[in-house]
């Protein structure tokens, strides 16, 4: 990002784009998302008749991973899905966001999600879907924090990709799991696999990681509260991201593996559970929002809830319903959400106490969402009344537990009828309470398609639920439960059953309710005040993470050099004396040879001299023991056939005693010491050097470098040292580089005193 | 002989290792001094100790006559001791402008860079 988009407003008006990448951010990712739906569609006929695409290329071979698709009716419901509504959505999006110095940016982040949601669902690769899960996670952080320069868009972008992101690694672990299980990761195979995963020992750690992915990307309790969060973004974005698309990923991600990992106690109570809890309280919370966007995030909730609830069950029926219910939920609320997009844009608000009287002003707005919000109180004759029926029948006459999963139904549908009247309904057919921030007229005809077109194919599918059945329904259910079971038939007039006397009080109580919402507003908001702030608690656990971390830098990083000096050589002792241990035999002791006086000088002098050195509080007893053992050294060269070596060393060590000398005349005094736990590990790490020189002793010589050197000394290189003609010929370069070095430190060591002198009296800067 | 050698070593390291766990940073340079020399000796070491006869090739022959001493530990000592001694000398530099521009040789003190207060006292410790 350029510094000049992230200093606000003035310098992003600087620098709108020109016109022909405007029109080209208008209108290119629209024609991509038609294209890939009307692609899409065209496969359906194909996929409906019960074939399943699988085109394959090899991406990591040596590690088994594919980046294989896996289409069928599962995966090209949600295809169309994402395609259509994008294309929709996008449409909107460039009448929405006119005139916004960042476009462009918005619709390169929402064409990059599109494309990332389909490589998702497509993906017949585990690897590959969670490579595609992790870029929803990220283009979703990219558009909530869209608004940069508000604080409460980068707090939710943050928090949906913290949560969505811890909730992705968990899953990643569950998806190595399955192919260490399994030995594959494609899914095809996995499903087509004679042993399901729910009979594998590792069953319920591959469930906990999996559900721990799928709970957090939809919303689930209790990681519901970043979905609502997440409304900071434009609100195109909530109807498409956390509405249509992302937020069903978990969902997805559940419906795929139900027939490997389903069917088992755990999964029905754990599904059932946190499901229904979550549809009934994000519906409690959905009436007690006065703002129409917010309210309508927490029916998302719902939804979603609803859709884990209903896979928790086993069955045709229960399919039949989740996958109806997950095209009607997607084309009513992206259609709201459109219209409450409108709304805002037209009015300049969005609250529900303020809001009044639109139908005059936007009678097209008006129907569409009059469609829509009938949709989604589960009114005959649209799609949502379909879906809800198959849902109570599949509750009432299939489940296991019929007063569980159907009392979770009724309460949370009930309360969709209400909010359905708020949202839908209430903001355009009562008189205006007051006047409105701003005079409202219709949207264009960019703004209206979508809401109208979404809301208007929740009427055709209601009407004509065969459509739906044929094309997307059937090849759902069989794409999940086995081409062995048929799918429930959906209708209009399923005749006098339990479902429908459902249906009928799910009617009577919500509009009973609806009357007096606004009192049942209060009573959960004051139970709401009682209960724990999800939303605080996780500030509190960023908070600890932060204190957590500084605490971790500050125990560790102390900004002490002895505190590192000594972790480095307490780690180099440690990792020596563990090679040593591991190697468990100690070589026979060499034979001390003979040793006379002559061999027993050098080394009495260097154990002398480093000893003062060590201990001494005084510079000059310092400085002559560092110049006994540089003697002691030098002396050894010389009895072991190195005089080249011997030289040098006395010549450098005179050298380095000079130096010192001069430098302590500027230098201030010793403080004496005595630092009996760095005297441990000093001693340790000396043993540890020691015996590891004593382990390589033992170790045989090899010496075929050494011989060619002295072989090729005098006839290659004319030269009768041998140290010297491998130093400046067969090392040349070694010794060019060494001279660099010295030279470089030279010029270095001359600058920093001059600048000593010139800037003397002064502070560094 | 080689177990003697061991010996210095270890003794070399210890000492060394003493040094530069110091808070002054001239017990720091001596260390480093002391580590460079058990370095050195590690490699002589390493290459085994034959002979006392340097490796060098008598006139009229293209070879040496007899066995000698490993002339490679040798040469990469000679490096060493050239590149250990231009550390030591850029190392001594540092010291000395620490205590020009800081005032102390305590490296608990050196906090400049940490964004903690430099002590004000230019007396030096």
């Amino acid at each position: 990002m350029s510094p000049a988009s992230t200093t606000g407003a003035p310098a992003d008006e600087a620098r709108r784009p020109s016109p022909l990448a405007e029109a080209a951010a208008a209108w290119l990712p629209v024609a991509l998302a038609a294209g890939l739906f009307a692609w899409f569609a065209a496969l359906l006929p194909a996929v409906s008749g019960g074939a399943v695409l699988r085109p394959t290329l090899e991406w990591v071979p040596s590690l088994g991973i594919r980046a294989s698709l896996l289409i069928d009716g599962l995966s090209l419901t949600f295809a169309l899905l994402i395609t259509g509504i994008g294309a929709l959505v996008l449409l909107y999006s460039r009448t929405y966001l006119a005139g916004h110095p960042h476009y462009p940016r918005f619709a390169l982040f929402l064409t990059a999600f599109m494309l990332s949601m389909l490589g998702l669902v497509l993906a017949d690769d585990l690897v590959l879907l969670f490579v595609f899960w992790e870029l929803t996670t990220i283009t979703s952080y990219l558009l909530i924090g869209f608004d940069h320069a508000a604080a409460k868009s980068r707090r939710s972008a943050l928090q949906a990709l913290l949560l969505t992101g811890a909730g992705g690694l968990a899953f990643l672990a569950g998806v190595i799991i399955i192919g260490t299980a399994t030995g594959t990761y494609s899914l095809a195979e996995i499903l087509g696999a004679e042993v399901p995963l729910r009979e594998h020992p590792w069953y319920l750690a591959i469930l906990i990681l999996v559900l721990a992915g799928a709970f957090t990307k939809s919303a689930q309790f209790p990681f519901h509260f970043w979905l609502p969060n997440a409304m900071a973004a434009p609100t195109p974005v909530s109807a498409y991201l956390h509405s249509a698309t992302m937020v069903k990923a978990g969902v997805y991600l559940l419906a795929r593996l139900h027939p490997t990992l389903g069917g088992t106690e755990v999964w029905f109570w754990t599904l059932t559970v946190a499901g229904g809890f979550t549809a009934v309280l994000a519906s409690l919370l959905s009436v007690r929002q006065t703002d129409l966007k917010l309210s309508l995030a927490y029916t998302t909730v719902m939804a979603l809830g609803t859709l884990t609830l209903l896979l928790g069950q086993q069955g045709a029926y229960a399919m039949t319903a989740f996958a109806t219910f997950l095209v009607a939920h997607s084309l009513y609320k992206a259609s709201l959400f459109l219209v409450v997009g409108c709304i805002d844009h037209e009015t300049g608000t969005r609250e529900a106490e303020i809001l009044g009287g639109l139908a005059r002003a936007m009678p097209v707005t008006a129907l569409a969402a009059a469609l829509a919000g009938l949709s989604m109180a589960g009114f005959p004759p649209l799609l949502g009344f379909i879906g809800k029926e198959l849902a109570y029948a599949a509750a009432v006459e299939y489940s296991a537990r019929p007063y569980l999963v159907g009392g979770a139904l009724l309460g949370a549908n009930v309360l969709m009828v209400v909010v359905a009247g708020i949202v839908a309904l209430r903001p355009f057919w009562r008189p205006a309470p007051a006047p409105l921030p701003r005079t409202p007229h219709e949207a264009p005809w960019t703004m209206l398609a979508g809401p109208v077109l979404l809301a208007l194919g929740g009427l055709a599918f209601g009407i004509f639920p065969g459509l739906l059945q044929g094309a997307v329904v059937n090849p759902t259910v069989l794409g999940f439960v086995g081409p062995d079971t048929t799918p429930a038939i959906l209708r209009l007039w399923a005749g006098f059953n339990a479902a429908f006397v459902l249906s009928l009080v799910t009617f009577a109580v919500g509009i009973a309710l609806y009357l007096v919402h606004v009192r049942l507003r209060g009573l959960i908001a004051a139970a709401e005040a009682r209960l724990p702030d999800f939303d605080t608690g996780w500030d509190r656990l960023m908070e600890g993470l932060l204190r957590f971390a500084i605490w971790q830098a500050q125990a560790i990083q102390t900004g002490r050099l002895r505190t590192y000096i000594a972790a480095t050589f307490g780690v180099v002792a440690a990792a020596l004396a563990f090679a040593l241990l591991m190697r468990g035999r100690w070589p026979e002791p060499a034979a001390l040879g003979a040793v006379g006086w002559l061999q027993l000088a050098p080394v009495a002098l260097i154990l002398a001299g480093s000893a003062v050195a060590a201990l001494t509080a005084s510079r000059i007893a310092a400085l002559a023991g560092l110049g006994a053992t540089g003697i002691g050294v030098a002396i050894v060269f010389i009895l072991w056939g190195a005089p080249d070596v011997a030289i040098t060393q006395l010549l450098v060590e005179t050298l380095t005693v000079v130096l010192m000398a001069v430098a302590m005349l500027r230098l201030p005094h010793l403080a004496a010491d005595r630092r009996p736990g760095h005297g441990l590990l000093a001693l340790a790490t000396g043993t540890a050097v020691g015996g590891a020189l004593l382990m390589v002793l033992g170790t045989p010589m090899d010496r075929r470098l050494s011989d060619f050197f002295e072989a090729a000394s005098y006839p290659d290189a004319h030269g009768r040292n041998i140290v010297n003609v491998i130093l400046v010929d067969f090392r040349a370069l070694d010794t060019f580089g060494e001279i660099v070095v010295v030279a470089v430190a030279a010029l270095s060591a001359l600058a920093l005193l001059r600048a000593a002198r010139t800037s003397s009296g002064r502070r560094a800067p | 002989m080689e177990v003697l050698l061991v010996l210095c070593v270890g003794a070399l390291t210890a000492a060394s290792v003493y040094l530069m766990l110091a808070r002054s940073v001239l017990r720091f340079l001596f260390g480093l001094v002391l580590l460079s020399n058990a370095a050195n000796l590690v490699i002589l070491a390493a290459g085994r100790l034959t002979t006392v006869n340097p490796p060098l090739i008598p006139e009229g022959a293209s070879a040496p006559a007899a066995a000698v001493a490993n002339p490679l530990p040798q040469a990469l000592i000679l490096t060493a001791i050239v590149i250990g001694f231009g550390l030591f000398a850029f190392a001594l530099t540092l010291v000395l402008r620490a205590q020009g521009a800081l005032g102390t040789l305590d490296s608990d003190d050196m906090t400049l860079a940490e964004g903690r207060p430099v002590p004000t006292t230019e007396d030096g410790r």
